[in-house]
């Protein structure tokens, strides 16, 4: 990747970041390019899974679906030669795992899982999670409501509030 | 004998804002996009309306010093000493005011006598003129040219000059023009400030919003500091127009004479705004630079948008505003205004609200969404590609 095609992939990342649900041509225009090449740039930047995937942000909730989140900490022993990756991997295929992250700290992965009531996460942490060779503990935190997520609040947007002209 | 005639002729004398005008038009449509807007599109940003709450749970209700929170004061003397090098006490030579807009009035006010002219040069703000004018002084327009990017030359102001010229009113980055001054450009000013003794009233509120090259302060070319009134506020920076927080810097004499106005119109400003300005200034220049990175882009797109148009556009260095020429559309400025609104839908500003040299010109504000822009842009186009044919 070249320094500018680098810079001008940037921009574009920042404004699907701000909106992926624009069009190549709205997004050409805005970057002054042309359509043709933000498609290029963006098949480019899904085949180096720099974009990974654009989805949106549901309120489950309120479109009366509402399933069950839990944050779980957990404390693992690591393997020779593979250390964390291997059990992560184990770990991370299971649909029900929402999210992954290894971390500093007192605990070594934080899983998010989702599951259609309480006690389908609650089994799948006793019969799943727990019983992964290596996994030493697990702590289970239920999320009873979401105030924000992935950077957009959830409920409470912020309107523009401007005059239409002002000096 | 009406109510209005009882109003004093120096008021009636004033024209109403070009811009008071032409909002009335577009406060009754719907669905218009606006590239009018003198004010950035973000709120606040968070951790600086956080601290005016905390504030206000702590109990700062109370008034505070005529001159303004001490530490808002040094905080801003510390800033302009690390930017531009130049020092202030701020103790007596610092004056925190009601937007710059009130900065401005108190310094107008504190030097004017009657018949006082002041040296403008335009397109510029819309309130410079009103303001000499309701000080009892008389402005003097000083018309800058598109071919010199709107930047006003000595040639210029020297042919306005007269004795009865006691100040200069100057403001780069521009509004509405988004022209900056090189250090080059201020410095030939500068002595011509010092060689017919003028004082100089620099409003620097664009001074963050500068792009390609650093901001020049005026206060701090040589011999300038005592001359110069600076004036700045946290409106543009700080996405915080609303908050009514500017400040004045000066010698002591001057920045006295506009607290003795001050303390006896205005008191003192907000102390819930000055609170949240201290946290601005402390804490709030990632925020702020992460702002003037998303305004560059959108400056990039709007210039180039408007010469593939087929408009005249210099770059603009400053400020959010581009100022493209509409000559070629055989429309005056209101006319062209008026007429891309109607058809269109896009609310701009006309160049000649700010001085009789923008007449041939639109002020476009870019302080909006890029998708905004580009939907503007749009519409501008299939406004204006008849007209160019």
């Amino acid at each position: 990747m070249s320094e500018n095609n680098l810079a001008q992939k940037q921009d574009l990342l920042r404004l699907l970041d701000q909106d992926y649900h624009q069009t190549h041509d709205q997004l050409a225009r805005q970057l002054g390019v042309t359509p043709a090449l933000v498609g290029q740039m963006i098949r480019e930047l899904e085949d180096d899974r720099i974009l990974v995937k654009c989805q949106p942000i549901i309120n489950w909730e309120k479109a009366g679906l509402e399933d069950v989140v839990a944050l779980i900490e957990v404390k693992i022993t690591p393997q020779r030669e593979v250390g964390f990756d291997a059990i992560a991997a184990r770990i991370y295929r299971f649909p029900e795992v929402r999210n992954l992250f290894l971390m500093s700290g007192t605990y070594d992965l934080a899983v998010t899982v989702e599951g259609a009531n309480l006690k389908e996460v609650a089994q799948f942490v006793s019969t799943k999670l727990a019983t992964i060779d290596g996994v030493v503990s697990t702590t289970t935190h239920f999320v009873l409501k979401k105030y924000k997520e992935e950077g957009v609040i959830i409920d409470d947007e912020e309107a523009d509030r401007r005059l239409l002209v002002t000096p | 004998m009406s109510w209005a005639d009882r109003v004093s002729p120096l008021v009636r004398s004033i024209p109403p804002s070009g811009i008071r005008r032409f909002f009335d038009i577009v406060a009754e449509m719907s669905g218009v996009v606006s590239l009018g807007v003198g004010e950035p599109d973000f709120v606040t940003p968070w951790h600086i309306r956080e601290s005016c709450v905390h504030g206000l749970q702590r109990g700062y209700t109370s008034y505070t010093s005529n001159y303004g929170l001490l530490e808002l004061r040094q905080e801003i003397a510390r800033m302009l000493e690390a930017d531009y090098g130049v020092v202030y006490d701020p103790k007596c030579e610092a004056l925190i005011t009601v937007g710059v807009s009130e900065a401005l009035d108190l310094a107008m006010r504190a030097l004017l006598s009657p018949g006082d002219e002041v040296l403008v040069p335009e397109p510029c703000y819309v309130s410079y003129n009103a303001c000499v004018s309701l000080a009892g002084g008389v402005p003097v327009s000083v018309c800058s040219s598109r071919e010199n990017e709107f930047r006003v030359t000595v040639d210029q102001l020297a042919a306005a000059l007269t004795p009865r010229t006691k100040a200069l009113l100057i403001g780069y980055p521009n509004n509405p023009t988004g022209a900056v001054m090189s250090r080059e450009d201020l410095a030939a000013i500068a002595r011509f400030a010092e060689q017919h003794d003028l004082i100089v009233i620099s409003d620097e509120i664009y001074a963050s919003l500068t792009y390609d090259g650093e901001h020049t302060c005026f206060a701090s070319l040589p011999d300038m500091r005592d001359r110069t009134i600076l004036l700045n506020g946290f409106s543009k920076a700080y996405a915080m127009t609303g908050w009514r927080i500017g400040y004045a810097m000066g010698n002591a004499d001057f920045i006295g004479a506009m607290t003795k106005i001050h303390q006896y119109t205005m008191l003192c400003a907000p102390i819930t705004a000055q609170i949240a300005a201290i946290e601005a200034i402390k804490q709030g220049t990632a925020s702020r630079n992460k702002m003037v990175d998303e305004y560059d882009r959108r400056r990039r797109l709007m210039v180039d948008g408007l010469r593939n148009l087929g408009l005249d556009c210099f770059e603009p260095r400053g400020a959010f505003y581009v100022f493209p020429s509409i000559h070629n559309t055989g429309l005056t400025s209101l006319q062209f205004a008026e007429q891309l609104l109607q058809a269109e839908k896009v609310a701009l500003v006309p160049g000649d609200a700010f001085g009789a040299c923008g007449e041939g010109f639109v002020r476009c504000s870019y302080a909006s969404s890029s998708k905004n822009l580009a939907d503007a842009l749009d519409r501008i186009g299939r406004f204006v590609t008849p007209l160019l044919k």
